[in-house]
């Protein structure tokens, strides 16, 4: 098994790094577009820009763009900071016997995949739960909840860090963390372009400008949300597998990933901070909705993971044990 | 016709540089694993004398394991190249595998907090040390495979590389072990 995960690794692991880099520009010119769409709208509807009564240049447009840009070069290069702050996340103690562990397991984690050593958080949350993010190698972050060090065993822990490091090595983390940013970006704006087509509506009635315009204004409105969990679901569901396969390639075991799954997934629990911006980076869905638990092409279009019970399964099959008896093979 | 010719001279130098950089890349990888590997087995030597001596006072009927480990220990200190390292840091693994297997008899040795520190930093020094291994042995899998496939060979002859030394799991370890029940003096 070893052997031919280690034969396909070099060009499969560049090509993904690159298919990453390459969705990553898409999602930021996206983003960038869709502000000078909802600046140009504002411009048109609210402002006159376009008219020779109105201001002399586009303002709006000029403003959402240059907003645009710079929540982008944030999100680049504060992204992480962000998300570690907004989750709570703290630096490690190594006094502690656990933290130090932790950090033990990273250390050798990141021997393994030969990444350069990432920083250290831990959220003081029972809920069993990790993520990794960061722009490259050189600047990632892993952490992981209290709960889920007080859960799980060495091996166990491996596995999960292992999973880990195989997002950071596969450039996931700098795609995972630009949608979360972005995404709360795009929330946060729809929430405003709602509250001022309120307040126009009720201020002049609805027969202010043509009806041919409003709608796709409206139309933006509705469908933010939707851009928003669309951009979370393309994100995640292959990456997730592809992860644990690397992982396994990393520390040569399933079954420690597939206990730390099985055990997690007992644990049932959901992780109170994380929101629907975030929920993407997790080890697994923190928000636990029904529908991530099945398959099919429905779920896969509106889940960020994949049903643990796959992955427990896969991950069964590549320790050549059978897949179907998962519950069976654990207790031994 | 001129033109064809003189493109596929110009890429078959292209691709002569391309095939020569990656195969020095590869090298310096490889160098710089067995640092990591160097640094590792490092740390253990030191780790090592500090356990044996935590522990000396609770194993008293274990002196000579513990004799055994220092002993591994200074032998592999003393070695050099990627082969007899090798040889002489599994003979080490394995004197230390047996110290811990014997730590499960004593009790008390699990309360002592400064014992089970260094356990714990010897565990990981052994995982580390198995990691940065295989971390190794893949870039040496790489390199040789790279210098063996036509036609990067003819590079790699022409430059006269040399195929890279796998850090590898002697016999020894394979083998099963002998059980000695006489009892201690």
């Amino acid at each position: 098994m070893a052997g031919d995960l280690q034969g396909r690794e070099p060009q499969d692991f560049a090509k993904r790094q690159a298919r990453n880099r390459r969705e990553s520009a898409g999602i930021v010119l996206l983003f960038i577009l869709f502000f000078l769409a909802v600046g140009l709208s504002v411009d048109y509807l609210y402002l006159d820009a376009f008219t020779p009564s109105g201001p002399p240049f586009a303002i709006a447009t000029v403003v959402s763009l240059i907003l645009a840009t710079g929540i982008t070069l944030t999100s680049y290069y504060q992204g992480s900071e962000l998300i570690l702050r907004s989750l709570g996340a703290e630096g490690l103690d190594l006094q502690l016997p656990e933290h130090r562990e932790l950090h033990n397991v990273v250390t050798e984690m990141a021997l393994a995949s030969g990444c350069p050593m990432p920083k250290i958080y831990v959220i003081f949350d029972p809920a069993p739960n990790a993520f990794a993010t960061g722009r490259d190698e050189q600047n990632a972050s892993v952490c992981v909840t209290t709960g889920l060090l007080m859960l799980l065993n060495r091996e166990e822990t491996q596995g999960v860090i292992a999973h880990e490091l195989a997002h950071v090595r596969d450039d996931d983390i700098l795609l995972m963390t630009l949608v979360s940013i972005l995404l709360g970006g795009i929330a946060l704006l729809s929430d405003w372009a709602q509250r001022s087509f309120n307040v126009s509506r009720s201020r002049q009635g609805a027969g202010g400008k043509s009806a041919l315009l409003v709608i796709p204004a409206l139309l933006l409105i509705l469908f933010s949300p939707l851009i928003s969990r669309l951009l979370a679901m393309a994100v995640s569901r292959q990456r997730e597998y592809l992860a644990d396969a690397t992982a396994v390639e990393y520390t040569r075991n399933p079954l420690g990933l597939a206990k730390a799954l099985e055990r997690i997934r007992d644990a049932a629990m959901p992780f109170q901070l994380a929101s629907r911006g975030t929920a993407h980076l997790f080890f697994v869905n923190p928000l636990r909705r029904s529908v991530d638990d099945r398959e099919g092409r429905l779920a896969d279009l509106l889940s960020t993971h994949p049903p643990v019970a796959r992955r427990i399964m896969l991950l069964y099959q590549m320790a050549g044990l059978p897949g179907g008896s998962r519950d069976k093979g654990l207790k031994s | 016709m001129k033109w064809i010719v003189l493109a596929l001279i110009v890429l078959a130098v292209l691709w002569v540089i391309w095939a020569y950089n990656l195969l020095v890349s590869l090298r310096n990888r490889i160098q710089n694993g067995w640092k990591q590997i160097d640094v590792q087995l490092k740390r253990r030597h030191d780790l090592i004398p500090n356990l044996v001596e935590a522990v000396k006072g609770y194993m008293k009927y274990e002196q000579d394991t513990l004799q055994k480990v220092i002993d591994a220990r200074s032998k592999a200190v003393s070695s050099s190249g990627v082969k007899a390292t090798a040889e002489a840091e599994n003979l080490l693994t394995q004197s230390l595998g047996r110290i811990f297997a014997l730590m499960e008899n004593y009790p008390e040795l699990k309360a002592n907090e400064n014992v089970l520190r260094l356990q714990e930093e010897l565990t990981t020094t052994e995982n580390q040390i198995a990691f940065a291994r295989q971390y190794y042995n893949d870039l040496v899998m790489q390199f040789n495979i790279r210098q063996e496939i036509f036609p990067a060979s003819l590079i790699a002859q022409f430059f006269n590389f040399k195929p890279g030394e796998f850090f590898s799991v002697p016999e020894t370890e394979k083998a099963t072990p002998r059980v000695d029940l006489s009892l201690p003096r």
